[in-house]
């Protein structure tokens, strides 16, 4: 169980509730597989808004740009995508993870 | 993610209600389940059964197709009656651990800030305190008063909320009487098991000090081990 100044989930949550109750549209990144060192563990969120503002991190800071732009998308179609990022996987992503690891991002629509 | 889910998500964040959010990973369709609900019969009953100990969050593999379990536990709590010796080492001890303690004694001359500098300290009755701040499934309870008068009222709580651990100091001719006043007050026997007493792991501890460890090491495996399950 993680320590008492470190809640299970950051208050992302909380976040994309308010976002969303006050009109925003808004989707929600989850990091939900994690190989070898990665910055942020699984469970972590990412908030996104259609204009682009976000909340939260699924990395170090690495991918955060690529999920915000993918999430964009998918407050527009509102279907939930997954993604995934690695050193080694640069065919698909332009972007990486500079610790090596690999991570897995489920992005929904918050509707 | 539908909001209504999300409302009710954060709400038992913020009321210390444990709950796992599946997400089915083909269909996108999410449910709520609470660590009080009835999910006995649940393919995915022994998952929730261990996430909900452990607090992780994770993708899980089941017969009917691939879900990810964002996993809501509250931070564990330590709540100790009694402001004596043992506690004084008790304290810094379980913070280390990682544990949010509070210290109740309604007793003054024990229950000062000097005693115990930093700490949640609660010179008043448990009665009055666990009125404000109920006691959890997430939360452990020591009682190190030796004094019925304080320790027993936190103890049948402990018992009826469920409290992840729950010990009590005194010997086994203590605790024998201590039990037989719990009766007569109408507590039900058959969770009488579910008190650690005497207090903590059998290490032969001696010292306010040892006991100390003992009873962090009781917390510690009553909150990260599986209780027992018969076959």
């Amino acid at each position: 169980m993680p320590a008492t100044d470190k809640p299970s989930i950051p208050d992302v949550l909380n976040t994309a509730e308010t976002w969303s109750n006050s009109g925003r549209f808004v989707a929600l990144a989850t990091v939900i597989e994690t190989w070898g060192s990665a910055p942020r563990p699984v469970g972590s969120h990412l908030v996104i808004d259609a204009d682009g503002n976000f909340e939260g991190s699924v990395s170090g800071g690495c991918v955060e740009g690529a999920v915000v732009s993918e999430a964009i998308d998918v407050i527009e179609t509102g279907k939930a995508t997954t993604l995934e990022f690695g050193v080694a996987d640069e065919t698909a992503w332009r972007v990486g993870l500079s610790c090596g690891g690999r991570i897995r991002v489920y992005v929904e629509p918050v509707i | 993610m539908d909001l209504t889910l999300l409302s009710s998500l954060n709400r038992d964040r913020a009321t210390r209600r444990a709950s796992i959010l599946v997400t089915d990973m083909a269909t996108g369709g999410q449910r709520l389940v609470r660590r009080e609900d009835d999910y006995a019969s649940d393919p995915l009953a022994h998952e929730f059964e261990k996430r909900f100990r452990s607090g992780k969050s994770g993708a899980v593999q089941s017969e009917s197709g691939d879900v990810f379990m964002t996993v809501s536990v509250p931070a564990p709590r330590l709540v100790i009656i009694g402001a004596v010796h043992i506690s004084q080492a008790l304290v810094p001890m379980a913070k280390i651990a990682g544990l949010d303690v509070t210290v109740i004694d309604p007793r003054t001359a024990f229950a000062t800030e000097d005693r115990f500098p930093g700490s949640t300290l609660k010179a008043e009755w448990p009665e009055d305190v666990l009125k404000e701040t109920p006691l959890d499934a997430y939360t452990a309870v020591a009682a190190v008063t030796h004094d019925p008068k304080i320790d027993d009222f936190p103890l049948i709580e402990a018992l009826k909320t469920g409290c992840f651990y729950i010990g009590a100091l005194g010997s086994r001719k203590t605790h024998g009487k201590r039990l037989e006043r719990f009766r007569e007050a109408g507590v039900d026997p058959s969770c009488f098991d579910q008190i650690d007493a005497p207090i903590g792991l059998d290490i032969g501890a001696a010292s306010p000090e040892e006991i100390a460890v003992a009873v962090l090491g009781s917390v510690i495996t009553a909150l990260r081990k599986a209780p027992e399950t018969p076959a």
